[in-house]
């Protein structure tokens, strides 16, 4: 029994003066060796278990994120069309600030606010459909105008929608007004969409920028909407009348929300045209 | 039963055309859709509705269009009858007489306009709506031509199954 207690002391006693020295720095190149040895063999044992573990667990990580991806994607797809739904408020409320703004400077008019949503069919003619009919009190030859200026007149109504004849029209004819030149003049649409004056007398002269208005002539439009401006000016001699080429105030390809004068009536004044015998 | 498919298609094919087509114009000319339709659809070998599809587009489009409806009554009818009269002498080459019918559909139906409005009182210049007009029209038919043609095959087949011989 005592022998056993004294081997035990003994053990502790070498165990622990070897501890010291290692401690104390006496061992250090076995020491280094030993540890080397350790770290090695831990890190081989440690890849390969890691290896192992993603092999076991690597196709059930592959599922969840195959599903957090596509669940991040339709996430990214909603809020862009989120983006472009909020662009496109953005855009419309620019526009109806500044039909607003239209509508308080001619207060002398009363405005019934239309978005466009579809041109004729046929290339040869220059008419846009409305969203507003007869059942927004909509009615046949009234004007139509943006912010810009003029855009044409109700030609067509049905309960819901309207079509509208485009100033730009080749059938269509404006008589209009040059603010500088002070005369009148006849505005004609073309098969191009572009406008230009005619019967503009010999006598007058016409600039460049000069500004046009309608000037309600005719009872088919009310005087002073903005048309816009000369560009150049044609002049033969041996020809009655001028012509002009002419910049319209309103962009026609983008045409998005427009307004109805709803307070205008057009005048028929066919009666009173004298009839040849 | 299956043509009454004519009245949602023509229906959507107008207001498509109407709202998105003439959109996408290139100088001043847009593809004609319900043409294109009436085209295709006239020259599958087993339909023999052509004529009722046509009449269908005529009060469609006449409908939505300021342009006068003889223009498309006469126009589409003609476009009927020369695809069924190619339809009998180019049945090999389907897109061949696809192609055909389109081309001269479109002159016709330009020069119907041009004639009609004319005669009421607007003036065009032949140049202007040659160049254009009806070029950049007829570019553009003959792009949709192909989809159309395809599209319009696959739904003769629906509408018209083939017989199963016992």
């Amino acid at each position: 029994m005592k022998s056993r207690s004294l081997q035990t002391t003994i053990i502790f006693l070498v165990v622990g003066g070897i501890l010291a020295l290692a401690l104390g720095g006496f061992f250090g190149t076995a020491s280094n060796r030993f540890s080397s040895i350790f770290i090695s063999i831990q890190t081989w044992i440690f890849t390969r278990y890691q290896g192992f573990q993603d092999l076991v667990t690597a196709p059930g990580d592959i599922v969840a994120l195959r599903q957090e991806n596509a669940n991040l994607e339709a996430q990214v797809s909603q809020l862009q069309a989120q983006l472009i739904e909020l662009q496109q408020r953005v855009n419309e409320t620019e526009i109806l600030a500044a039909l607003v703004d239209f509508s308080r400077s001619n207060p002398e008019s009363t405005y019934k606010a239309a978005s466009v949503i579809g041109r004729d069919p046929s290339p040869f003619l220059h008419y846009i459909i409305i969203n507003r009919g007869s059942n927004d009190d909509i009615q046949r030859g009234m004007p139509v105008v943006t912010n810009q200026g003029l855009v044409g007149r109700v030609d067509a109504v049905i309960a819901d929608a309207a079509r509208v004849q485009l100033i730009t029209d080749p059938a269509s004819g404006v008589n209009v007004y040059l603010q500088n030149a002070d005369t009148d003049a006849v505005l004609y649409g073309s098969v191009t969409g572009d406008i230009s004056l005619d019967l503009i007398s010999q006598d007058v002269t016409v600039e460049p920028g000069d500004l046009i208005l309608t000037s309600g002539l005719g009872g088919g439009y009310p005087a002073d909407l903005v048309i816009g401006q000369v560009v150049t000016l044609r002049t033969l001699e041996f020809e009655l009348f001028q012509q002009a080429t002419v910049q319209p105030a309103v962009d026609f390809t983008r045409l998005e929300i427009v307004l109805v004068i709803t307070n205008f009536r057009p005048v028929d004044i066919s009666p009173l045209v004298p009839v040849s015998p | 039963m299956r043509n009454i498919i004519a009245f949602p298609l023509l229906g959507l094919a107008v207001i498509v055309q109407s709202s998105l087509v003439s959109e996408i114009h290139l100088l001043q000319g847009y593809a004609d859709l319900p043409m294109l339709i009436i085209a295709a659809w006239a020259l599958q070998e087993r339909v023999d509705s052509a004529w009722h599809w046509a009449a269908v587009a005529c009060l469609f489009v006449a409908f939505i269009s300021s342009l006068p409806w003889i223009v498309f009554v006469v126009g589409y009818i003609s476009i009927v009858y020369i695809a069924r009269i190619l339809q009998r002498r180019v049945w090999q080459a389907p897109l061949l007489a696809m192609f055909s019918v389109v081309f001269t559909g479109t002159l016709v139906m330009h020069i119907l306009s041009f004639g009609v409005l004319t005669l009421l009182g607007t003036s065009f210049s032949f140049s202007d709506v040659a160049t254009l007009i009806t070029l950049p029209t007829l570019l553009l038919n003959m792009l949709f031509s192909i989809p159309v043609y395809t599209l319009m095959r696959d739904l003769s087949y629906w509408v018209y199954p083939a017989e199963v011989m016992e």
